[in-house]
C-alpha cells in the first residue's frame, strides 16, 4: 500500500488519537489487511504509540495482521445459521480447504471466516464468498460452490 | 437545494412534493435490503428498467416508477416487488418475470397468479400485501413505511410527513415538554434492557455541563437479530429524526450514530440520509429557524459484540479498545469524553418522531400495563416465515410463531422459542401463551432482548444451543473483568464435554452454581447476563442434560460425539446417491453392492441421511446405542430382477 493513500485516509479524521479506529478500518477496506509500515505511519501521524495500535487491532475482529487470500470465505455462525447446520458447513469447508477460521491457506487461495450474524437469516445456513452471497447451504453444495472460486 | 428554514416553508415543500406525484402512477416498488439482494434483487431491479424501455414506457417522462427501498421484512419470499397503487404483492420474483410485470400488471392491470401468495392452508390466493397473513398479523408503525420510500431519498420520506415532528417539536414545545411527552408515552429502551427512555433523557439533561451528546447505538451484534439494519438501511430519516428531537429536549449539540462496519448498506444509507437533512436545513445551525444547532456523524464499530454495552461504545467511540466499565458513574453524568451522553438503541429513536406527532396516548394506547408501543423481532430458525415483524406488545409467542410465522416448517415439533440473543433464554412450549412484554420474559427466564427471536424444533439440541451461545460469548468477553472471562469460559469446557459423551454427574449443579458466581461479580451485562442461555436451557430441558450426561444420548441428534450414521442393509438399494454425495468419500459400495459407511472416515455432516431417497430411508442416526455388525462381505451383494 502506497504512502499517499494512507496519508490520504489519515487525513479525512481528526489529526488525534480518536481517529485511530476509523483510520485503521479505512485502510483495512483498502488493503484488506494492516502491513506494519502502515501502522507506523498511523502511528506518528496519529501520535498513538505502536503497542496500543496493536491492543487495538488484536480486541477488534475487524482487522488483520496477515495478507488475505485471492477469496475470503465467511461462513455465517448466526443462531438461525446454527440451529439450521451452520456447524456441518463449516466443518465441511474446513475440510476441503484445510485451514481453520482465522485462516489464510499457503497458495493465498482462501482465507476462511466465520461471522456472527450477517442478517439473512431467511437463507440459513450461508456463506459469503467475496461478498456474493450463498444461501440454503448444506455440506455437499459447499463443496459445488468452492470450485467455482481459483 | 432549498433550505428549509421554517415549518412553513416545510409544509409548503411538502405540498410542492405532493402535487408533483399522481398517486394513480403505476410505480413499481422493489426491496433491496440486504436479505433480498442475497436473492438477487439487483438483477430484478435491473430488469424491470430495462423492460421498461423496451416496452416504450420510458420514452414519456414519469409513466411509471421503480423504486428501490429498505427491507419490509417478508425475507423468505423475497426478491419482494409491491406495486402501487393497486398494492400488488409478488413474491420471489426473477429477472425473467420482468417482462410479465410491465405488460400484464403495469399496462394491463392484471394479476400474475404465480407471483402471489398462496395460502398454505385454504390454498386462497392473496394479491394486496396488507392482506398477506405474515403482514395482517402485525402492527407496523415503524417498519411499515419501508417499502413505501427510497431510502436514499429526502423527497420520499417528506412525501410520507417526514420532519413534520421535528418541526412541531423545535418550534412548538419546549425542551422540558418534549422530554415530559417521552416520560408520558412509557416509552422503554428497545435494546435490551427497556430502562425508561423519559427518564434517561431527564438525566442528561439535567447534568449541569454545557457540552452533551447523543448518540445512535447502532451495534446490532444479537446474532440472529437485524431489525435495527433494516431500520437504517430502509427509513434512515426515521431514525436521525428522532435522534434530532432528542438532542433538542437534552440540549446537545452534536451526535453520532455508532454502527458496526459489518453492515456498510446501513452505513451508506444513513450518511446520504445525513448529508441531504443538511442540506434541506434539517441539521447544522438555526434548524427550521428554531435557533437550535445540531451535528451529526457517523462512526463505524470494528467487529466486537461488547461495544453494544454503551460504557464499551463510549470507549470505542473515543478510539480505544471496548472495554466497559464500572457504573456509576453513568454515561447521562459522565459519558463521551467526560461529557453527559444520552445513548439509546435504533429502534428507540424511530418511536420518538411517532410521540411527537401523535401525542404520548399513541404509544401508551398500545401494549401492556409495563410495555407501552410496538417491538419489532426478527423471526428466525425453523420456522416457515423468516423476516421482521412488527407486533403490539403484548401479543402471545404462540401468534408471533403461528399467525404471522406461519409455524414450523415439514411437519416438525415446536420445541423452544430463543429470545434475547446471547443473554436471553429458550422458551419452552408451555409458555407460548404468555404475553410478550419486558416483565413477562424475564419471569420465564428469558429477555426481551433486541428482538430476536429464534424458534427450534425437535431437530435442535438446547445443549448444543448452551454451549453455542458460551462460545460465542467467550469469544466477544473482552477479558477485562475474571468472572466473565473465566466464568464463561469454564462453563464452556463443561458443556463442550456434556456434548462430547464426557459429562460427569454433578456437572448441571456445578453449571448452576459458576452460573450463579458469573451473574452476580461481572462488570457489565455481557457477563450479568451471560449464564441466562445455560440456566434456561437447564430449568426446561434438564432431561437432555441428563441423556447426555447418563445415556451419552443426544436426543436431537446434534452433538457430533455421540451420533453416528448407519445404512441399514436390509433397505439400501445400491442406487449410489449417498456415495456420491460423501464429501469425506467415506462410503463404500457399488452398483449392485450395498453401502457401508467407513466410521473411521464419516465426519458425520449428515450428507447421506439428507440425500437418502425418502422411499428407501436406508440411512439411519444413531444415538446412545451400539452400532450393528457390519454385514459380511458376500450379503452385500444386491441381485437385480431384470428389467426385461
Amino acid at each position: 500500500m502506497d504512502n499517499d493513500k494512507i496519508d490520504k485516509i489519515i487525513d479525512k479524521y481528526p489529526n488525534d488519537p480518536s481517529s485511530l479506529i476509523q483510520v485503521l478500518l479505512e485502510i483495512q477496506s483498502e488493503n484488506r489487511w494492516l502491513p506494519r509500515e502502515a501502522l507506523k505511519k498511523v502511528s506518528k501521524k496519529l501520535k498513538v504509540p505502536l503497542n496500543r495500535i496493536q491492543h487495538i487491532i488484536t480486541f477488534y475482529k475487524a482487522f488483520s495482521v496477515v495478507p488475505k487470500g485471492r477469496h475470503e470465505v465467511h461462513v455465517c455462525t448466526g443462531t438461525a445459521c446454527h440451529v439450521r447446520g451452520a456447524q456441518r458447513v463449516l466443518d465441511t469447508v474446513q475440510d476441503l480447504i484445510g485451514i481453520k477460521p482465522g485462516e489464510t491457506d499457503q497458495d493465498l487461495r482462501f482465507s476462511l471466516e466465520t461471522v456472527n450474524c450477517v442478517g439473512c437469516c431467511a437463507l440459513g445456513p450461508v456463506m459469503v464468498i467475496d461478498g456474493e452471497y450463498h444461501g440454503k447451504m448444506a455440506p455437499a453444495k459447499s463443496e459445488d460452490v468452492l470450485k467455482n472460486y481459483e | 437545494m432549498p433550505r428549509i428554514n421554517s415549518p412553513a416553508e416545510l409544509e409548503k415543500f411538502r405540498k410542492d412534493i405532493l402535487s408533483k406525484r399522481d398517486p394513480n402512477r403505476p410505480c413499481v416498488a422493489v426491496c433491496t435490503g440486504t436479505g433480498c439482494l442475497a436473492l438477487g434483487a439487483a438483477k430484478v431491479v435491473t430488469a424491470l428498467k430495462e423492460e421498461i424501455k423496451k416496452q416504450g414506457l420510458a420514452t414519456k417522462v414519469d409513466v411509471v416508477d421503480v423504486r428501490e427501498t429498505g427491507c419490509p421484512g417478508f425475507c423468505e419470499r423475497g426478491p419482494l416487488v409491491v406495486i402501487y397503487p393497486e398494492e400488488t404483492c409478488y413474491l420471489q420474483v426473477q429477472p425473467g418475470d420482468a417482462e410479465e410485470i410491465v405488460s400484464q400488471t403495469i399496462l394491463a392491470k392484471k394479476v400474475i397468479d404465480r407471483l402471489v401468495y398462496v395460502d398454505p392452508i385454504t390454498g386462497e390466493k392473496i394479491v394486496r400485501e396488507s392482506e398477506i397473513p405474515f403482514y395482517k398479523n402485525q402492527m407496523r408503525h415503524l417498519i411499515g413505511n419501508n417499502i413505501k420510500i427510497d431510502p436514499k431519498s429526502i423527497d420520499d420520506y417528506l412525501a410520507v410527513g417526514g420532519y413534520s415532528a421535528l418541526a412541531k417539536a423545535l418550534c412548538q414545545v419546549t425542551p422540558e415538554q418534549v422530554v415530559g411527552l417521552v416520560k408520558d408515552s412509557n416509552l422503554r429502551g428497545r435494546g435490551g434492557a427497556g430502562f425508561p427512555t423519559g427518564r434517561k433523557w431527564e438525566f442528561t439533561r439535567n447534568s449541569p455541563e454545557k457540552t452533551k451528546y447523543v448518540i445512535v447505538n447502532a451495534d446490532e451484534g444479537d446474532p440472529g437479530a437485524f431489525m435495527d439494519r433494516a431500520l437504517l438501511e430502509g427509513n434512515p430519516h426515521s431514525v436521525l429524526e428522532g435522534l434530532t428531537i432528542g438532542a433538542y429536549a437534552i440540549g446537545a449539540h452534536e451526535g453520532y450514530f455508532y454502527v458496526r462496519q459489518e453492515y456498510p448498506l446501513a452505513v451508506e444509507n444513513v450518511t446520504i440520509a445525513i448529508r441531504k437533512a443538511e442540506d434541506y436545513g434539517f441539521l447544522g445551525k438555526n434548524i427550521l429557524g428554531s435557533g437550535f444547532d445540531f451535528t451529526v456523524k457517523v462512526r463505524w464499530g470494528a467487529g466486537a459484540f461488547v461495544c453494544g454495552e454503551e460504557t464499551a461504545l463510549l470507549m470505542s467511540l473515543e478510539g480505544k479498545a471496548g472495554e466497559p466499565r464500572a457504573r456509576p458513574p453513568y454515561p447521562a453524568v459522565k459519558g463521551l469524553w467526560g461529557k453527559p451522553t444520552n445513548i439509546n438503541n435504533v429502534e428507540t429513536w424511530a418511536n420518538v418522531p411517532l410521540i411527537i406527532n401523535n401525542g404520548a396516548g399513541f404509544l401508551t394506547s398500545i401494549g401492556t400495563e409495563g410495555s407501552k408501543g410496538t417491538k419489532i423481532f426478527s423471526l428466525v430458525g425453523k420456522v416457515n416465515n423468516t423476516g421482521l415483524v412488527e407486533v403490539p406488545m403484548g401479543i402471545t409467542l404462540r401468534d408471533i410463531v403461528y399467525k404471522v410465522g406461519g409455524g414450523i416448517p415439514g411437519g416438525k415439533k415446536f420445541k423452544a422459542v430463543q429470545t434475547g440473543g446471547p443473554s436471553g433464554g429458550c422458551i419452552p412450549e408451555k409458555y407460548l401463551d404468555i404475553e410478550v412484554d419486558f416483565d413477562e420474559l424475564k419471569k420465564v427466564g428469558a429477555i426481551m432482548g433486541s428482538g430476536g427471536m429464534i424458534v427450534m424444533d425437535e431437530d435442535t439440541c438446547m445443549v448444543d444451543v448452551a454451549r453455542y451461545f458460551l462460545n460465542f460469548l467467550t469469544g466477544e468477553s473482552c477479558g477485562k473483568c475474571s468472572p466473565c472471562r473465566e466464568g464463561i469460559r469454564q462453563m464452556l469446557k463443561i458443556l463442550t464435554n456434556i456434548s462430547k459423551g464426557k459429562g460427569r454427574e454433578g456437572d448441571i449443579e456445578l453449571l448452576e452454581e459458576l452460573s450463579e458466581a458469573t451473574r452476580d461479580a461481572s462488570l457489565c451485562a455481557l457477563g450479568g447476563s451471560a449464564p441466562n442461555p445455560v440456566l434456561s436451557t437447564i430449568r426446561y430441558f434438564r432431561d437432555e442434560y441428563e441423556a447426555h450426561i447418563k445415556e451419552k444420548r443426544c436426543p436431537a441428534y446434534v452433538c457430533k460425539e455421540l451420533i453416528s450414521y448407519h445404512i441399514d442393509p436390509d433397505k439400501c438399494q445400491a442406487c449410489m446417491i449417498c456415495l456420491r454425495k460423501c464429501p469425506a468419500e467415506a462410503i463404500a459400495g457399488d452398483k449392485n453392492q450395498i453401502h457401508v459407511i467407513d466410521q473411521d472416515k464419516c465426519t458425520k455432516c449428515g450428507t447421506c441421511f439428507e440425500v437418502c431417497p425418502s422411499r428407501f430411508g436406508a440411512v439411519r442416526r444413531l444415538s446412545g446405542e451400539p452400532l450393528p455388525p457390519p454385514i459380511p462381505e458376500e450379503a452385500r451383494i444386491i441381485v437385480r430382477k431384470s428389467k426385461g
